[in-house]
């Protein structure tokens, strides 16, 4: 216990030492980290921290931004959402920060958002979400609906597939996505009893939204299953999945013990990335489908030096608590990376950290090669990229058998299929 | 452990210094503030520790006064909020993401028209009657039939546990209209002020320190009525209490409504504060929180929650920042160390450092002979 305790001190304050130090080091811009580090989200979202980490010492070992070295600020949101929004106000009341990147899930997002609007901060936000949202006060580099679930559409179309079964968890991206493919899928003119998962009508019994939904958590999937396997006798249909999490394991478990392949049905899984898969058995996911704007398969010279350029910081690296063995790399991490990058070329276009300057920078119209290909900066604080659909392997990395290039992204698509 | 045991003296010297906290947290707090000499960041912390004071405070009155642990308090304090959540939520009027007259969530489920129990919320006045009624009448109907059927002990914490899970799940789904997941957020006005407003937020903070106050006097009145000796009685022994002729039930039914509806006001106030109300709130972690709040800053006296809720949540707020990695173990260990080198709590010190401060005094004093007897450990009596 004492041991522990003197450990704990020493600890402390080799961290107190080190926050001096760097408060004390002159030609700083103060950037904010703001992530999940511990609760249930620490899963996911710390390595967009390690990530965050990373691109900073990348960017200071060639000279900063401006001249000025980048000091994070990392503070833990703890999975917590009314933290989030104190932490945000921290970050942007006492430590002044000049930009922010953080949030995973879509409550952090919309609980610092007034925070980021009162302030007039800017906040950068990299995991896909539903859209139906245009701050001003956010850079979304995240995909929006169009950029994973239609081409995920049209891909199946080409395939032949005529039978869609909509499933997700109950919450605002899958509800989202669901109905905007509600609509995607009738302007391609699938038929409504085409798509399976039921449908939610208004008072009146016009259906408003499609999709089956499962609480967070939820692991009897028997039934569920057993519906799909029913609408998949055909041979022509495809399951759309917006689960999030856990609940993929008893979910993918249920789907082989029932006797269903990625040959009979295949799922496309809008949550399950390379890093998911360090919690995933990936064997019973072999064949079933991803898509996102970067897989770590991509074949090109600037993924491939992103890759073991990240490998090696993470050998040499020495933040507390960071995880060093098999690590791999997904898409919200290069969009996190991406996003710092795509932050230094608008302030310095801008020439100032200023929020206001930095926004019309990026509103010009930026474009970064990154290592999932261009992408280019929109005047919706969203991002065009490229979109890639990969097949699951044994190990846990994707095979890309699809990609689109350049797809705008596009925040507001209720009602845009009709 | 019980306050009803400490002599005038201390009693009087608790409401001194009750006083002069209390004219420091409602008047020189935000005095400095509105000065600039206090940040908004800083007082708006202050707003949030004083809310969950408020829940600290119902936990307290039910496991320190009556001896009924609920592992579900936070339940009522996320009711009050959301009540109140829907009234902000109503105030958010055309000035949402959508632009549409009704709230952004019932938006994205597709809704076009406000759903008829959304209606009256557009009224202050009834919400605020909804924010006392609904969690109010959960607790008295959970309330009744808990202690109808003479449930105590483990078995009613479980219970409580048990609905404010249950609960958190019914909230979540999207299909109760209520937003989900995300809850309620985004709030722009109050009573027509804006909520950017650095004054609406000191208002804000004013309301909870003096709701505060008003809820600590209550029950330090409570607790020293007739009412209260039978209340702490049957924390004692319930048998006792109810061989005496005594119907124990509907004494424990009225303190489980009443902490119900202090922590509802909590909630309340808490919302438009925090700017975010969601099923996140009511899950079970958040009353095992408001426990330990209690446990550390002392069960069975009215400042101890108050202390240990703000203390905690204050260290919370430096730690996450300062301590990102570490902070979880920090607060930990300080558990561990509370409970077991201080099981009185916080408030326990100056007692315990009078104790201490005699026992040096008379040591000098005897001669040498006394130098063979061991010093007294400094450790606890449990």
């Amino acid at each position: 216990m004492i041991k522990k305790i003197t450990s704990l001190l020493g600890a402390s304050a080799l961290a107190l030492g080190a926050s001096l130090g760097s408060a004390r080091a002159a030609d700083t811009v103060k950037v904010g980290v703001l992530h999940s580090l511990s609760g249930t989200m620490a899963i996911s979202e710390t390595s967009l921290r390690d990530i965050l980490l990373f691109t900073f010492d990348e960017i200071n070992a060639k000279g900063g931004v401006l001249g000025k070295k980048i000091e994070p600020v990392v503070v833990d949101g703890a999975s917590n959402w009314p933290l989030f929004a104190e932490k945000a106000k921290q970050l942007l009341e006492q430590d002044k920060v000049a930009v922010t990147f953080g949030c995973w899930t879509s409550v952090s997002r919309k609980s610092v958002l007034p925070v980021f609007e009162k302030n007039n901060g800017l906040l950068f936000y990299p995991v896909q979400y539903e859209g139906e949202e245009e701050s001003q006060n956010v850079a979304y580099t995240a995909e929006a609906v169009n950029q994973q679930a239609t081409p995920a559409v049209d891909y199946y179309l080409a395939e032949g597939k005529k039978k869609f079964y909509l499933l997700g968890s109950d919450y605002v991206y899958p509800q989202t996505t669901n109905l905007v493919l509600l609509e995607y899928l009738l302007s391609k003119g699938v038929k409504l009893e085409n798509i399976g998962g039921g449908f939610r009508k208004d008072g009146s019994g016009k259906i408003i939204s499609a999709g089956k939904y499962t609480p967070f958590g939820h692991t009897d999937y028997q039934q569920i299953v057993a519906e799909i396997k029913q609408f998949a006798a055909s041979g022509d249909a495809c399951v759309i999945s917006t689960l999030n999490g856990d609940t993929n394991v008893p979910f993918f478990k249920e789907y082989a013990a029932s006797g269903l392949t990625a040959e009979k049905c295949p799922v496309v899984s809008f949550s399950i990335s390379e890093d998911e898969f360090r919690g995933l058995p990936a064997a019973q996911l072999v064949g079933q489908l991803g898509c996102w704007t970067y897989f770590q398969s991509i074949n090109t010279p600037a993924n491939k030096k992103f890759v073991s350029d990240f490998q090696a910081w993470l050998k040499k690296s020495n933040v507390p608590g960071l995880v060093k063995e098999g690590r791999v790399t997904c898409s919200p991490m290069v969009l996190s990376y991406v996003g710092v990058y795509l932050w230094k070329a608008a302030v310095e276009k801008a020439g100032s950290f200023d929020v206001d300057k930095v926004r019309a920078a990026w509103k010009s119209g930026i474009s970064f090669d990154g290592p999932g290909g261009k992408v280019t900066t929109q005047k919706n604080m969203h991002l065009t990229k490229n979109v890639y659909i990969g097949e699951t392997k044994a190990d846990g990395q994707f095979k890309i058998v699809k990609s689109f290039n350049n797809v705008y992204g596009e925040p507001w698509l209720k009602g845009k299929f009709k | 452990m019980s306050s009803s045991g400490s002599s005038p003296a201390v009693r009087r010297l608790e409401l001194i210094v009750v006083a002069v906290v209390a004219v420091l947290l409602i008047v020189v707090l935000p005095l400095l503030n509105a000065q600039g000499l206090i940040s908004n960041f800083t007082l708006s912390l202050w707003g949030k520790y004083l809310c969950y004071a408020l829940l600290a405070i119902s936990v307290d009155l039910l496991w320190g006064y009556t001896g009924l642990l609920s592992l579900g308090q936070a339940l009522f304090f996320t009711l009050g909020g959301y009540m109140h959540g829907m009234y902000l939520m109503r105030m958010i009027g055309e000035l949402g993401q959508y632009k549409k007259p009704i709230p952004d969530f019932l938006v994205f489920l597709g809704w076009e028209r406000l759903p008829a129990f959304w209606e009256p919320f557009s009224s202050f006045p009834f919400a605020l009657a909804m924010v006392f009624l609904v969690p109010g009448l959960l607790a008295y109907v959970f309330g009744f039939l808990a202690f109808r059927s003479r449930i105590k002990g483990v078995y009613f914490s479980i219970l409580t546990q048990a609905l404010t899970y249950a609960a958190s799940i019914m909230f979540f789904r999207n299909n109760l209209l209520l937003g989900g997941n995300n809850g309620f957020t985004d709030f722009k006005f109050i009573l027509g002020h804006s909520l950017a407003d650095p004054a609406t937020s000191r208002a804000l903070y004013i309301a909870s320190a003096v709701t505060l106050l008003l809820a600590y006097l209550f029950c330090r009145w409570l607790s020293r009525t007739k009412f209260g000796l039978v209340q702490q009685a049957i924390r004692d022994g319930e048998n006792r209490v109810l061989f005496s002729g005594y119907a124990t039930m509907h004494f424990k039914l009225f303190i489980f409504v009443v902490a119900a509806l202090i922590a509802a006001v909590g909630g309340a106030l808490y919302t438009p504060q925090v700017g975010i109300i969601n099923p996140g709130e009511m899950q079970a972690d958040k009353s095992l929180e408001a426990v330990v709040w209690v446990a550390v800053g002392g069960r069975g006296t009215l400042l101890g929650p108050i202390l240990g809720a703000i203390s905690i949540n204050a260290l919370k707020s430096w730690a996450t920042r300062a301590y990102p990695d570490l902070w979880l173990i920090i607060l930990g260990g300080l558990f561990i160390l509370v409970v077991l080198f201080l099981p009185g709590g916080l408030v326990s010190i100056p007692a315990r450092l009078k104790a201490l401060w005699k026992k040096l005094r008379r040591e000098p004093e005897p001669p040498p002979a006394s130098s063979t007897q061991p010093a007294q450990p400094v450790s606890a009596k449990s």
